[in-house]
């Protein structure tokens, strides 16, 4: 089996996912775009190497719709051969395409792909794609469907989090991701948006607020006890977990990942089409799993993910130096720490999608990307990435830093 | 059956006229009849269109349920597909149709309305309009399902349906069922008039056109998606899951109202068809026809003339004998309510004043009729005041002596002829029984709180007791509307004995260790009202920890300890925790907010690691139950299975799609529950081990109701 090498990552920004966010204005195509062109023109790229474009993207309608991978690829001036393909993982999107793009090459069958996101939540609203899973009445009874804010506050319900634990976490990734934007972490990845004549229309994530904390985080009030109680979603969720008497809920706009705009892009390829394009290498894919887990609960399936992948890799938990799981809600990353006895100083170094949103189907990418800055910063080697997935599934990459 | 006629302007009237059944029903017979007018009419070109009539006092009131076969489903689907077939061609015939409902149209005869082009009630508000198929376990499989939420709506239909609604006239047309509501003698002029007017206009149903629209919007719209997330899962918390009726109407609109009506309808046959094979759709059937059966008094003894009664004595004028006060003046008799002191005796009409004011607000009564109830209420301390009664029922404190002394002084004054009567719950009828000089006159009515919305009453025979006694007892329960059933004296009864295991199997649960959440889960999963361990802090600790004493006393050797006694003993000796009434019990009852489990339960019964399977915990509360109902038939407590099943739906919340504590035997099987009880007997203790009753039903294969499946 060959190796799959990561040459290059790029993000945008990610803007507030709503009609007052920086990045409404720009189109999803255009976001895809802007992260397709900053890796061709960093590594000075003939395009016609690259083989297949796989982009992630949750709600893929409307603008989003139609296969957007391939319409980027057009759109972005890369070689007419260069194929795309959409791809939905739910929140995990991202990686899973750069897991696919890695699979192409390991299994021989590319030399060279990119792998990413994109997801403009302001201008197509999450759930814009329907499904059946919610409404579907031989689905939803026969799955004991909630929604995954519920599922959240069954997390932190049945592994013993309170609102304090959860909002401690949240004040903690907030001042991670400031200090990180401060120290320029992020300075080699985040590619700033522009538009028609040039202006830079976002440099910087707009989402975050480094000034919370446990007191602010205090006045917010908890934002799924409606759907829960007004509309039966607490008793489905008991029926299925009959040992919990009664759903705490404690997650709120303030320790949840924040709606925002925004796209990724990972360069992967072969050791020896890196050399002839001269590219140096900066991580080797040791290994990716993606799992399913009880739906009900929904976001247990990282550390099951986790485990997978290390099992594949050959690897014990030990042998990982960095950890990074999206922030999808405080308590996922809790109960992950929790599973596999992590340490927060280990996890989320940088700070998270609570702070700097979880632009859906790109964040995947983005937090591979930036465990990996990480690694190159501090020297470490190796680092696995993560997310929680809706209907109860796991997705995680391990990287090896070369 | 189905007569025809067609007038001078043109005008045809099919009038649904069934002769050979008690009501307008639909059969093969009477649809065959109905087809047959249909085509006549379509296919004559003087007709201009057709009027759909009822000579009878109901418009019609649905399938004939022996339409549903005897487990042969083909009948079934022959049956919808002629229907489904001519109320196409009704719609599709290029002739206006319009029902005049003069009467109940419910089910199949609303579901007929429906494929109508236009409606017009009689504003009589007395009519009921709906399609209540829910209510037995099936849905509206007339096309009900499809043309309902194409005509009001989903978001109007869903309820409408999942709830089985039936509305009057008036409400009806609020919410669109019928588009006119006119006075009764001129219902059929109406609708000749519709038919020569706007009906030459409307003869295209809205869902045969291409510009339809679904009102209210589309399945695949915002509104239809957040309408059927929130509706499943609302759905789910009140049925739990175990009314496959209700999701199957939920699936019939979700799919059905996508495509077209014709492939709708399609959907909707082929769900009615598998929710008619659902065990819960046979019970809640046969659960229907041994509630209507009960209600009639069918336990009466036979060949006693009817007894008619004028005025009633209630003595004690507590929660229970205000009740009884109440149910009894609502019924038209007069009561002579006496208690202890006068202020006692005021407050006891002053509850049922309190009643039929609620009644007055709700509009459910006028005042003049208020009035005239209550005045039938004579508050007393008098026993002189009985003189006349033709039956008194004494609901005075539990205690052998003082029940002993208010029989004599009420008999004094009446005659030991009348009949009288204890509403005891747990002191056995033939000791009280003592204090007659008549004990055959002597007769228990169980009556449930609270007395005006429970709707049974549970007979108990004395030893002495005789026939004649009976027959009186079950008119006067006939006369105030409730549902008597009949069993023989014996501790706790019938209900109260079986119910009793329900509360104390959730106690021994939870000495085994088992997590008090999921015992009460488990208990309002399996369609209990509520969980044994709120059930327990409801009935009162003390008032458990007083019964057992008794019983233990009585029993002697013969008492068989369960896990669990000792955790009330507990409770009430050591921490007080006596239950709801002292706003402490196995649950904390803050003064705001829901009620929680008591944390210091972790401390007394410490849960173990391993937690059983929610199923499992299911099957310990329902069979427990069951097996004492065996137990009881066995020992000739009780005799008729159809009381047994009433009693438990009606008397303490029995989940009807079991359709009753014995037809939950035959659901699972005579074979299958018997192995069940002999395993958990092994693991638990005797009280599950099935009583030869059972074992002999399980050798010879046969259930409570037939043959097993």
């Amino acid at each position: 089996m060959a190796d799959a090498y990561i040459f290059d990552h790029v993000r945008t920004p990610r803007g507030k996912g709503r009609a007052s966010g920086s990045l409404h204005s720009v189109t999803p195509i255009e976001l895809a775009s802007t992260t397709l062109r900053a890796i061709r023109d960093r590594n000075d790229l003939d395009t016609a190497n690259v083989e297949d474009v796989m982009l992630g993207c949750v709600a893929p309608v409307g603008e989003q719709g139609a296969d957007i991978a391939r319409v980027a690829v057009i759109n972005s001036d890369y070689a007419e051969s260069t194929a795309g393909a959409q791809v939905n993982r739910f929140c995990a999107s991202g990686l899973e395409a750069v897991n696919i793009a890695a699979g192409q090459i390991m299994s021989g069958q590319s030399d060279m792909a990119i792998g990413g996101g994109v997801e403009s939540m302001s201008r197509v609203p999450m759930g814009s794609d329907g499904g059946a899973w919610p409404t579907d009445p031989a689905v939803a009874f026969h799955s004991y469907f909630v929604p995954q804010g519920i599922s959240a506050d069954l997390v932190a319900t049945k592994y013993g989090f309170s609102r304090d634990d959860v909002d401690s976490y949240a004040v903690e990734s907030q001042k991670r991701a400031q200090r990180s934007w401060d120290e320029g972490r992020f300075d080699n990845s985040v590619v700033p948006v522009v538009d028609l004549n040039g202006h830079t229309v976002l440099a910087n994530d707009e989402h975050m607020r480094p000034e919370t904390d446990m007191q602010s985080l205090a006045s917010l009030d908890p934002a799924f006890i409606n759907a829960g109680e007004q509309f039966g979603f607490n008793s489905v969720a008991i029926q299925r977990y009959p040992e919990i008497e009664k759903i705490e809920h404690v997650h709120h706009a303030g320790n949840s990942s924040g709606i925002v705009d925004g796209a990724s892009a990972v360069l992967l390829g072969t050791k020896e089409m890196g050399e002839k394009l001269g590219l140096t290498p900066r991580a080797r894919i040791r290994s990716f799993a993606s799992i399913g887990s009880e739906p009900t609960i929904m976001l247990t399936g990282p550390s099951l993910a986790a485990e997978k992948a290390l099992k594949r890799a050959g690897m014990e938990k030990g042998d990982i130096d960095l950890w990074e799981l999206n922030e999808a809600f405080a308590a996922v990353v809790l109960r992950f720490m929790q599973a596999l006895d992590i340490d927060h100083d280990e996890i989320n170094v940088c700070g998270g999608a609570i702070a700097m949103g979880h632009p859906l189907g790109a964040t995947g990418a983005m937090i591979l990307g930036t465990v990996l800055d990480e690694l190159e910063r501090t020297g470490q080697s190796t680092a696995l990435a993560t997310l929680c997935v809706g209907a109860g599934m796991g997705t995680a990459t391990i990287i090896e830093r070369l | 059956m189905i007569d025809y006629d067609v007038d001078g302007d043109g005008v045809a009237t099919i009038t649904w006229n069934v002769s050979n059944r008690p009501m307008n029903v639909m059969n093969m017979d009477t649809m065959n009849a109905f087809a047959e007018a249909v085509d006549r009419a379509a296919d004559d070109d003087d007709v201009k269109g057709v009027i759909v009539a009822s000579a009878h006092k109901e418009f019609c009131v649905g399938a004939d349920l022996s339409v549903m076969g005897d487990g042969d489903l083909s009948m079934l689907e022959d049956f919808m597909k002629v229907i489904h077939g001519k109320f196409r061609r009704m719609e599709t015939s290029g002739k206006p149709f319009v029902a005049a409902i003069n009467g109940h149209a419910l089910g199949g005869g609303f579901e007929m309305a429906l494929a109508c082009h236009h409606r017009i009630a009689a504003d009589n508000p007395k009519i009921k309009i709906g399609l209540p198929e829910a209510k037995i376990g099936l849905l509206p499989g007339g096309g009900g399902t499809q043309r309902l939420p194409r005509m009001i709506g989903m978001q109007q239909a869903l309820p409408l349906m999942l709830e089985g609604k039936e509305l009057a006239p008036a409400a009806a047309k609020n919410i669109g069922l019928v588009e006119d509501v006119v006075p009764a003698d001129e219902l059929l002029d109406a609708a000749k008039a519709w038919i020569l007017g706007d009906g030459q206009k409307n003869k295209v149903q809205p869902w045969d056109k291409k510009s339809f629209k679904m009102p209210g919007g589309a399945v695949q719209s915002a509104m239809g998606q957040q309408a059927f997330a929130a509706g499943n899962a609302m759905l789910h918390q009140r049925t739990y899951g175990n009314y496959p009726a209700q999701q199957n109407i939920m699936s019939c609109v979700y799919e059905g109202c996508q495509v077209d009506i014709d492939t709708g309808l399609a959907i909707e046959i082929r769900y009615l068809i598998a929710t008619a094979m659902t065990p819960e759709c046979r019970n809640m059937i046969r659960l229907f026809f041994a509630l209507t059966e009960a209600g009639k008094g069918a336990g009466r003894p036979k060949d006693i003339p009817a007894t008619s009664y004028t005025k009633i004595g209630v003595l004690g004028a507590g929660m229970m004998g205000a009740g009884i006060a109440y149910v009894t003046a609502m019924a038209g008799l007069d009561v002579v309510l006496l208690d202890m002191e006068q202020a006692g005796a005021d407050k006891g009409r002053a509850h049922a004043e309190g009643l039929l004011k609620k009644r007055v607000s709700r509009r459910r009564m006028d005042q003049a009729a208020a009035d005239a109830t209550l005045a039938r209420i004579h508050a007393t301390t008098d026993f002189a005041d009985l003189a006349g009664c033709e039956l008194v029922i004494e609901a005075v404190f539990e205690d052998r002596e003082v029940k002993a002394d208010v029989t004599k002084k009420s008999l004094a004054v009446t005659g030991d002829g009348i009949t009288f009567a204890s509403n005891t719950s747990t002191l056995p009828i033939t000791g009280l029984a003592k204090a007659s000089s008549r004990p055959d006159n002597f007769i228990g009515l169980h009556f449930f709180s609270p007395v005006d919305r429970m709707p049974l009453v549970e007979i108990i025979m004395g030893k002495g007791t005789s026939d004649e006694t009976l027959a009186r007892a079950i008119d006067y329960v006939k006369a105030i509307r409730k549902t008597p059933i009949v069993v023989n004296d014996s501790r706790g009864f019938y209900t109260s004995r079986v119910f009793g295991t329900y509360v104390r199997e959730g106690l021994a649960l939870l000495a085994d260790g088992v997590a008090p959440a999921l015992i009460e889960n488990a208990g309002k999963m399996a369609g209990m009202p509520v969980g044994p361990l709120a059930m327990a802090d409801e009935v009162s600790i003390d008032l458990m920890y007083k019964i057992g004493k008794q019983t233990r006393e009585d029993l002697g050797d013969d008492y068989v300890e369960v896990p669990g006694d000792g955790l009330v003993q507990t409770f009430v000796e050591d921490l007080g925790r006596v239950g709801k009434k002292a706003g402490k019990g196995f649950y904390d009852y803050p003064e705001k907010g829901s009620k929680r489990l008591w944390p210091g339960l972790a401390e007394h019964c410490p849960p173990s690691a391993e937690q059983p399977d929610v199923e499992e915990v299911k099957k310990r509360l329902m069979y427990i139950q069951s097996v004492e109902t065996a137990r009881c038939m066995e020992e000739g407590v009780i005799t008729e299975k159809r009381d047994a099943d009433v009693g438990s739906i009606m008397g303490w919340g029995f989940p009807p799609f079991r359709g009753g504590v014995l037809s939950l035997v035959d659901t699972i099987g005579i074979v299958d529950f018997v192995a069940d009880c002999d395993r958990l007997a092994q693991a638990h203790g005797p009280r599950f081990s099935p009583p030869k009753l059972l074992r002999d039903m399980a050798a010879k294969g046969e259930g409570f109701y037939g043959k097993a499946a």
